[in-house]
């Protein structure tokens, strides 16, 4: 199933898709898969699986100390197909890669779509190429997989609406200025700038991301969207499960998202 | 702003043959797009030239002069040698023509808070200074490896009321500086202008800076004519992200001069210390543009290194990638240990301390010399004075002894 049917699946059910991102390889390279897997059936609905790299531009504090370790762990592109494949073979869910464009260059553009899409991957984000670089970036074409363009709180209307068209799956719509973590609230004027980015938005589904943190944080934005991304507040959850090694704690924490995308 | 001769880049998408582009976070486009377009408007205007220019003569004390050098001539007994002394600029490099540029941009633009990116701190000191100047908030990041090596110019940036943000992440050099500078830049777009240092980040960054400071070749070209008679046969220039060295270049790209950058080489190109990214780096996307960079197997950025802060840097201008890639600029490199060598010779043949970063270029002088003849010249770019690095120079000596 192709992401934007499964978006709709979930949102017919009158319910928010949860999309949940995990740094692959973070906190440990061994049994990532069944982490992950716990993950999913916990009641995320997608899984955003970061490809690890040195200089993650877009992201703030937490989730580059998870792609260092990450790294620490010798995680590379291979290895995430290996997750991919792996996880897709317990999980019927879509998986999403996130990838700064660096490491995909390295590895080849064309061999990375076609490599993703056989180990089951569903779609690609690549934050550093906006659609102004889509076609130096895309040329050779995304053999079926789903691209995902990004819109911010700056988006003009006619970049919106560029990014609905090269967009395929869903538009990631960056909900706040600033790199991804956690934020307290949204404010009136992002509910009335994310709403009026939803107006126009017309092909695809629209998930917001960065900032969203908690089950009273997705329920003020879930009006204006069709799914909610959640990042480093995930991954700050990991980073005490790699202490206290209690993963009940991040497995409930994802149902009480879960919870809030079905009864807001 | 300059026109030169036949050649023109970037083209219309920020791009240098396939190099440059903007390779950044939707958040950033806007910023960019308005700085592309008020470039664009105010480059050719009068009030704008007229505003830089004053503020080049009379607050930077250019035009910075040509000067012989003498007995270092006499030394290799070949080629006549002549540096550009950008030493001479006010703080200390050429790094102040491109801030001064900028903060002009920046007025215009109506931003009230700078924010920019540092090694070796002579970038932080000149951004320092223009805000200082037009009474602006300074912000400067900066790796706290560099930090520890460039104390004075920690001090200075503080003294002129900047204030100096630690980066502690990743190598903790100007390379993990500017991704810090960018998330800054990402969150506080609305108010803020980010000053980049070199020709390095997304277009329209290397066009810019190059722009403002091909001021240095611009002067050159007719320091030469008025010294010589004559254009050079060789031009020596450092490069790290390569600001002095496409400052100098540009406006000799189509004329018949041999241009030469030198990169650090560290502690040899055949130990993983060094920072020769055209020399040994490939094909990447780094910090917003396209162009080669010093990478792992995987695509990771590599931690390089190089005893002068200034060169540290694993990526380098997309402009540079295209002139090594079209064979109009050659690119080489010398160690460490060559450029202390040279620190002291410059000194000592014509009692001028260049930078170590700048001692670079001197250094290659020994590779290139005795391939000249009596009949040639050679004109090697003093990016900066080496007054900062006596900390580093004692440091060293004092281990080598």
């Amino acid at each position: 199933m192709r992401l934007c049917d499964h978006i709709s699946e979930i949102n017919k059910k009158d319910e928010k898709a949860l999309s949940v991102f995990l740094t692959a390889g973070f906190p440990e390279a061994k049994n990532f898969s069944d982490l992950a897997i716990s993950i999913l059936d916990s009641g995320a609905d997608l899984l955003e699986l970061g490809i690890p790299f040195s200089d993650p531009l877009a992201d703030g504090p937490v989730i580059q100390n998870s792609s260092l370790i990450a790294l620490e762990n010798k995680v590379n592109i291979k290895k995430v197909f290996e997750y991919t494949s792996a996880i897709k073979q317990k999980a019927d869910k879509p998986i999403v890669l996130m990838g700064y464009a660096n490491p995909i260059v390295h590895y080849g553009v064309e061999n990375f779509f076609s490599d993703a899409l056989n180990a089951g991957a569903n779609g690609v984000i690549i934050p550093d190429v906006p659609i102004d670089e889509y076609d130096s970036f895309y040329g050779c074409g995304s053999k079926g997989l789903d691209t995902i363009m990004l819109t911010t709180p700056y988006s003009t209307e006619e970049r919106i609406q560029k990014a609905d068209e090269l967009s395929s799956g869903f538009i990631y719509c960056v909900s706040v200025y600033g790199t991804t973590g956690e934020r307290v609230n949204f404010s009136e004027e992002t509910i009335e700038v994310l709403s009026k980015t939803k107006s126009i938005i017309k092909k695809n589904k629209m998930l917001i991301g960065f900032g969203i943190s908690s089950a009273e944080s997705i329920k003020s934005i879930a009006p204006v969207c069709d799914g909610v991304i959640v990042g480093s507040a995930v991954i700050k959850r990991l980073f005490e499960y790699r202490e206290d090694k209690n993963l009940s704690k991040v497995t409930s924490y994802i149902s009480s998202l879960k919870e809030a995308c079905i009864k807001s | 702003m300059i026109k030169t001769n036949n050649y023109i880049s970037p083209d219309i998408k920020g791009k240098y043959g396939k190099y440059g582009g903007k390779y950044v976070p939707e958040t950033l486009i806007n910023a960019l797009e308005e700085l592309e377009a008020l470039y664009k408007k105010v480059k050719d205007e009068e009030s704008f030239i007229a505003e830089l220019n004053d503020l080049q003569k009379n607050y930077n004390g250019r035009q910075t002069p040509l000067t012989y050098a003498e007995r270092l001539t006499k030394h290799y007994g070949k080629a006549k040698i002549y540096l550009k002394r950008e030493d001479l600029c006010h703080t200390g490099a050429h790094k102040l023509n491109n801030t001064l540029g900028q903060i002009l941009l920046a007025r215009r633009l109506g931003k009230k808070r700078i924010i920019a990116e540092t090694g070796a701190g002579q970038h932080g000191v000149a951004t320092a200074t223009v805000c200082a100047k037009f009474g602006l908030k300074c912000e400067i990041y900066m790796g706290e490896t560099d930090i520890e090596r460039q104390k004075m110019n920690v001090f200075r940036m503080k003294m002129l009321g900047a204030e100096v943000r630690p980066v502690s992440s990743g190598s903790k050099t100007l390379k993990d500086a500017t991704n810090e500078a960018i998330r800054d830049w990402v969150a506080n777009v609305k108010d803020t202008y980010y000053i980049i240092g070199s020709v390095v980040g997304p277009h329209p960054y290397p066009m810019i800076v190059r722009d403002f400071q091909s001021v240095i070749g611009n002067e050159t070209y007719t320091q030469m004519l008025e010294h010589e008679g004559r254009l050079p046969d060789y031009i020596l220039a450092c490069v790290g992200g390569g600001s002095n060295a496409m400052g100098m270049f540009y406006r000799f790209l189509e004329e018949d001069v041999k241009l030469i950058g030198v990169e650090a080489a560290g502690l040899g190109l055949q130990s993983d210390k060094h920072c020769a990214s055209l020399t040994l780096g490939s094909d990447g996307i780094f910090q917003g543009m396209r162009t080669y960079v010093l990478q792992n197997e995987d695509g990771q950025i590599n931690e390089v290194y190089s005893v002068s802060a200034g060169l540290d840097y694993p990526g380098v201008g997309p402009e540079h990638s295209f002139l090594k890639d079209s064979e109009k600029v050659s690119y080489v490199s010398v160690t460490d240990d060559e450029a202390l060598k040279a620190t002291v010779d410059l000194s000592r043949f014509e009692g001028i301390l260049p930078a170590l970063e700048s001692a670079h270029a001197v250094a290659y002088l020994e590779h290139l010399m005795p391939k000249t003849n009596r009949s040639q010249i050679v004109v090697v770019n003093i990016s900066g004075r080496g007054d900062k690095d006596l900390n580093t120079i004692i440091k060293y000596t004092e281990e080598k002894l």
